[in-house]
């Protein structure tokens, strides 16, 4: 206990260097601009900007890139409850309660509840994330290359039992990344594979970052300027300071749930399938079954607000525990983030808390900054956000067209990735439509290079027996729960047309 | 072309690629190779397989009618939607072929002109200040700050007074 309250507080000066505050408060900002924004999310904001990161040394981009995923889980409420329409996915939750109180002309009280609850959310999880990450990361010293596999199947089966989305095309989205990873040079044998019309620019590989781009920005700006047809009307919100007191005072309304939504957030968000997005649903619900007055929910109830915001902040920080300690990211985002560390020459898991303390314990510390200096900016800056929020789709999709089209370039210099990342992108929208989900392979083109050695190496030490995965218990743990998440939703199907018959 | 029928193209054109795929990969051994463990070939080989059963059990499932897709009868992509989709992806085709061309610059200035004066319809200022605003600050941002030259093709011998100055 000591010794992490030692390394914390460490890692919090990490934080008060002024690069890095610098960072972590640019960060916050282009955060909640990005959740606010309709159309992006974090793990676009993520994936857009990280070339941009390579100017300031990892550390500081790191906490750069962090500070954008918890200022997005903030942004996001702004536009759910000012338009009606959620900014990111993890926000959906709190239009059902945030739309009906800006119509009644509460908006002011939807926003300060939302930044409170998410300042509590954040709050929580990040305490729970320092007091579970080390012992986390101690235990997962002892993997060897079967459990690192292991755990990599289980990562993926999340996405099979718990996703939600259609199995064959959930199981198509991870393999296609995994297939996509394996372009290039072979790492053991060191011979060039899958050399398509023997075009010399897949002898790089394929970076993780195009696909990303290519997917996240590229397609999703297609997606969203396909949806945005309609005119949004934005909602005034009248902010002063008597009022804000007011609001302040509403708190005590809510506190319970947003605690409950918290705890649930971070744990959901642990779960790389899951994530901040059905946590904040989970949690309305859990709000809403809980509450005295479950009628009063959907009618604007400031409660519906808060759970749903608590959870969606927690999560994000849930899903950089198992990033941190195992080198299995919890979301699309923090896969990214993972990509990003190894390009910055670190080596995700276990051995990063002893090998890179000053990186692991200066991104904890940045976690509690930024918490704080979101909660602040956002209910300084609350109409400011709203104003831009009328900002019309036109004039930023052509400049995070361009954003993309220059950092798809940056990472390889090469014309041919960005050909590659154009191919992805309308891909991805053409898959996306039939309901294709594609942060599975997302995460896979991340996790690719490193399942398949850790798979090589096993079968290399065991001589060719499979038998190595279910011997050893941690791995035979992790293949048994991933069985039991990919069997479940199957046996669930084969008995729904039994019950329908009788 | 209605969802229904996407699902049924898209659902061949991922079993033609996972076929590409296994056929690419048997280049390479795909079996046990002594003392070295599995051949290169192996792991794409039979991720592959598993992506063309993925794709054969969704071309099951449309014959079933099983998937929400399948038995969608909607337009895959509306007339509205293809318009808007169709020129942002063609502006970024032209992008593109035109950096190969007129280096990157050039191809920025006229990619913003064109989506924000006739896609978006804005106002000249809004036009003008976007379509010099981001170029120069892509520069700054990549040449400058991080040294990452991007292509210039035939427009390089202008920027060699803006290289004396900044490098």
């Amino acid at each position: 206990m000591e010794s992490i309250l030692l390394s914390l507080s460490g890692g919090l000066l990490e934080a008060f260097q002024p690069l890095n505050l610098l960072m972590i408060v640019i960060g916050c900002v282009v955060g909640l601009f990005i959740g606010a924004m309709p159309g992006l999310g974090s793990v676009n904001g993520v994936a857009i900007l990280l070339p941009i990161t390579f100017l300031v040394p990892p550390n500081a981009a790191i906490m750069f890139l962090a500070a954008i995923y918890y200022g997005a889980m903030y942004g996001g409420a702004i536009s759910s409850i000012t338009l009606g329409i959620p900014g990111a996915s993890t926000a959906v939750a709190t239009v059902f309660d945030g739309r009906p109180l800006a119509i009644a002309g509460k908006a002011d009280q939807a926003l300060t509840a939302a930044a409170i609850a998410s300042f509590v959310g954040g709050t929580v999880s990040v305490v729970l994330f320092t007091l579970f990450a080390p012992p986390l990361a101690d235990f997962a010293l002892r993997f060897g290359p079967p459990e690192e596999f292991a755990l990599m199947v289980l990562a993926f089966a999340t996405f099979i039992g718990l996703g939600g989305d259609d199995i064959p095309k959930t199981i198509f989205s991870i393999l296609i990344g995994l297939v996509l990873a394996t372009i290039g040079l072979d790492i053991i044998s060191g011979r060039p594979r899958l050399i398509f019309f023997d075009i010399s620019g897949f002898m790089h590989g394929i970076n993780f970052l195009v696909l990303a781009i290519g997917i996240y920005g590229i397609g999703e700006m297609l997606w969203t300027l396909e949806q945005t047809e309609g005119n949004v009307i934005v909602h005034k919100v009248n902010m002063s300071w008597r009022a804000f007191l007011t609001n302040l005072g509403h708190v005590k309304y809510y506190i319970k749930t947003t605690i409950l939504g918290s705890i649930l957030g971070y744990f959901v968000g642990t779960l790389p399938a899951a994530g901040a997005t059905p946590a904040s649903l989970m949690s309305y619900g859990l709000a809403k079954t809980f509450s005295k007055d479950p009628e009063s929910f959907g009618k604007g109830n400031v409660a519906g607000v808060a759970a749903p915001e608590a959870a969606n902040n927690a999560a994000s920080t849930g899903s950089m525990l198992p990033m941190i300690t195992l080198g299995i990211p919890g979301s699309p985002t923090t896969a990214i983030l993972l990509g990003g560390m190894i390009i910055w020459g670190l080596r995700p898991g276990p051995l990063l808390f002893t090998e890179h303390p000053d990186f692991v314990w200066g991104l904890i510390g940045s976690l509690y900054v930024a918490n704080a200096f979101t909660v602040l900016i956002n209910l300084a800056f609350i109409p400011l956000f709203v104003r831009v929020l009328t900002m019309p789709f036109t004039v930023l999709a052509p400049i995070i067209f361009v954003l993309c089209v220059v950092g798809g370039y940056a990472p390889s210099q090469t014309m041919h990735d960005v050909w590659l990342m154009l191919l992805f992108g309308v891909a991805g929208y053409l898959l996306r439509k039939l309901n294709y989900p594609v942060a599975p392979a997302v995460l896979a083109i991340v996790l690719g290079p490193l399942a398949e050695q850790s798979f090589r190496q096993s079968l290399l030490g065991s001589q060719g027996e499979v038998w190595i995965f279910f011997e050893r218990p941690i791995s035979a743990t992790c293949i048994a729960i991933a069985a039991a998440l990919v069997l479940y939703p199957v046996l669930r199907g084969l008995r729904k047309p039994a019950k329908a018959q009788a | 072309m209605t969802v229904r029928t996407a699902e049924l193209v898209m659902a061949i054109a991922t079993m033609l690629i996972s076929i590409a795929i296994m056929w690419k990969s048997t280049e390479l051994s795909i079996g046990w190779v002594p003392q070295k463990g599995p051949g290169s070939g192996a792991w794409p080989f039979w991720l592959s397989t598993g992506m063309l059963l993925a794709s054969a059990a969704t071309l099951v499932r449309w014959f079933l009618r099983a998937t929400p897709e399948s038995r969608s009868e909607e337009t895959y992509i509306s007339r509205t939607a293809f318009y808007v989709v169709g020129v942002s992806v063609g502006a970024i085709l032209f992008l593109l072929i035109a950096t190969n061309f007129i280096g990157i610059y050039f191809a920025l200035l006229l990619f913003l002109f064109f989506y924000l004066r006739f896609v978006g319809r804005h106002s000249w200022t809004t036009t003008l200040s976007v379509t010099i605003g981001v170029p120069v600050f892509i520069f700054c941002m990549f040449e400058w700050a991080l040294t990452i030259p991007l292509p210039k093709a035939i427009s390089e011998p202008l920027f060699y007074p803006i290289y004396d100055l900044i490098y």
